[in-house]
């Protein structure tokens, strides 16, 4: 198939890069992303995603869009409070590029559901905000053999890594397993700049772009830190861990299970 | 002697040990914190016996939340 006049304008700036060009912009129209919150991390990575053409975008969340979310969430307006999250992103996205599919999942992740939500999708993002939900995804996605994008934010700090199966060290073999609940302290308790969510959202979308047209370097082995106070961007080299629960030699979690709920949802 | 704590060289006293070394850079939350040493991790029960030398570069790497609520 090729790109109709209205996809060469709309996606004109792609299209010009020699890194994208017509063929890379059909594999982000074929391409579908998986989105896991549609928060402060999701809000902007769906954004882009959408203006971006990836032709199927699913959002995962069962949250309603509450007023202190319009600080940093930025897929959310004042009119959409008390919304479902999925609808609210689903409506903002489509009226950015109704030419693709946003696919909403008006649900939490949980052991019972992730294979069916991330099998059909060829990257994934993690977007949540608690630890249980970020070592679920991660179990599944190496289990499922899937790549995704790992981020997390908190006050002025944020970070991602990217795990591409077969390739480097997975979210596990740098965290081994969840801390006890509030023994991390979480956003909703410390607080985060809005803009941070923007600048670690847009970072993951562009590792899924990244990935999708097959160009450049994953963070794959590394964690991305930024520091906004210090304005400090460091990549930290991670080792691969054989001996991993999950991906290592002789893994231990064969399927995916749930933590104790998190600290968060106190 | 010399080690690169998160990118930056500083001098230290000989015979540090990790879990020293994370009580003088007041590393937050302290229990739960993954600590590389020369782009290898420390099991977290080994901080108190593991001795850094000269020369070393140790990074901190932290739990990080937040994103959708």
């Amino acid at each position: 198939m090729l790109l109709s006049n209205e996809q060469m304008e709309r996606y004109s700036r792609h299209i010009i890069l020699s890194e994208v060009g017509a063929k890379g912009q059909k594999k982000i129209i074929d391409a579908k992303v998986l989105i896991i919150g549609a928060g402060g991390l999701g809000a902007p990575a769906a954004l882009y995603l959408a203006a971006a053409g990836v032709g199927t975008i699913g959002i995962v969340d069962a949250d309603n869009v509450d007023l202190s979310n319009l600080q940093r969430q930025i897929i959310h307006t004042t009119p959409d409070v008390g919304k479902a999250k999925v609808l609210s992103a689903q409506e903002t996205m489509n009226a950015v590029n109704p030419h693709i599919t946003v696919n909403t999942y008006h649900e939490f992740v949980e052991a019972s559901n992730i294979m069916d939500l991330i099998a059909g999708y060829d990257f994934i993002l993690d977007g949540t905000d608690n630890f249980p939900a970020k070592f679920l995804i991660n179990d599944a996605c190496v289990l499922a053999k899937k790549p995704f994008s790992h981020a997390g934010i908190i006050r002025f700090k944020g970070q991602l890594m990217t795990y591409v199966p077969g390739k480097g060290p997975c979210y596990r073999c740098v965290f081994r397993e969840p801390p006890p609940p509030e023994a991390v302290p979480t956003c909703r308790q410390a607080g985060v700049i809005g803009a941070m969510g923007g600048v670690i959202g847009s970072l993951q979308a562009m590792e899924a772009i990244k990935y999708i047209i097959g160009k450049g370097d994953l963070l794959t082995g590394f964690l991305l830190t930024y520091d906004a106070l210090k304005m400090d961007f460091r990549k930290v080299k991670l080792p691969k861990v054989s001996s991993c629960a999950v991906c290592g030699d002789n893994p231990s979690i064969l399927k995916p299970f749930d933590y104790e709920q998190a600290a968060c949802k106190l | 002697m010399k080690l690169t704590v998160t990118g930056n060289v500083k001098e230290y006293a000989d015979g540090l040990t990790v879990a020293k070394l994370i009580e003088l850079e007041k590393v937050e939350t302290p229990m739960y914190v993954t600590v590389s040493v020369n782009d290898e991790f420390i099991a977290s029960g080994t901080f108190e016996e593991t001795v850094l030398k000269e020369g070393d570069s140790i990074e901190f790497l932290y739990f990080m939340g937040g994103g959708q609520r």
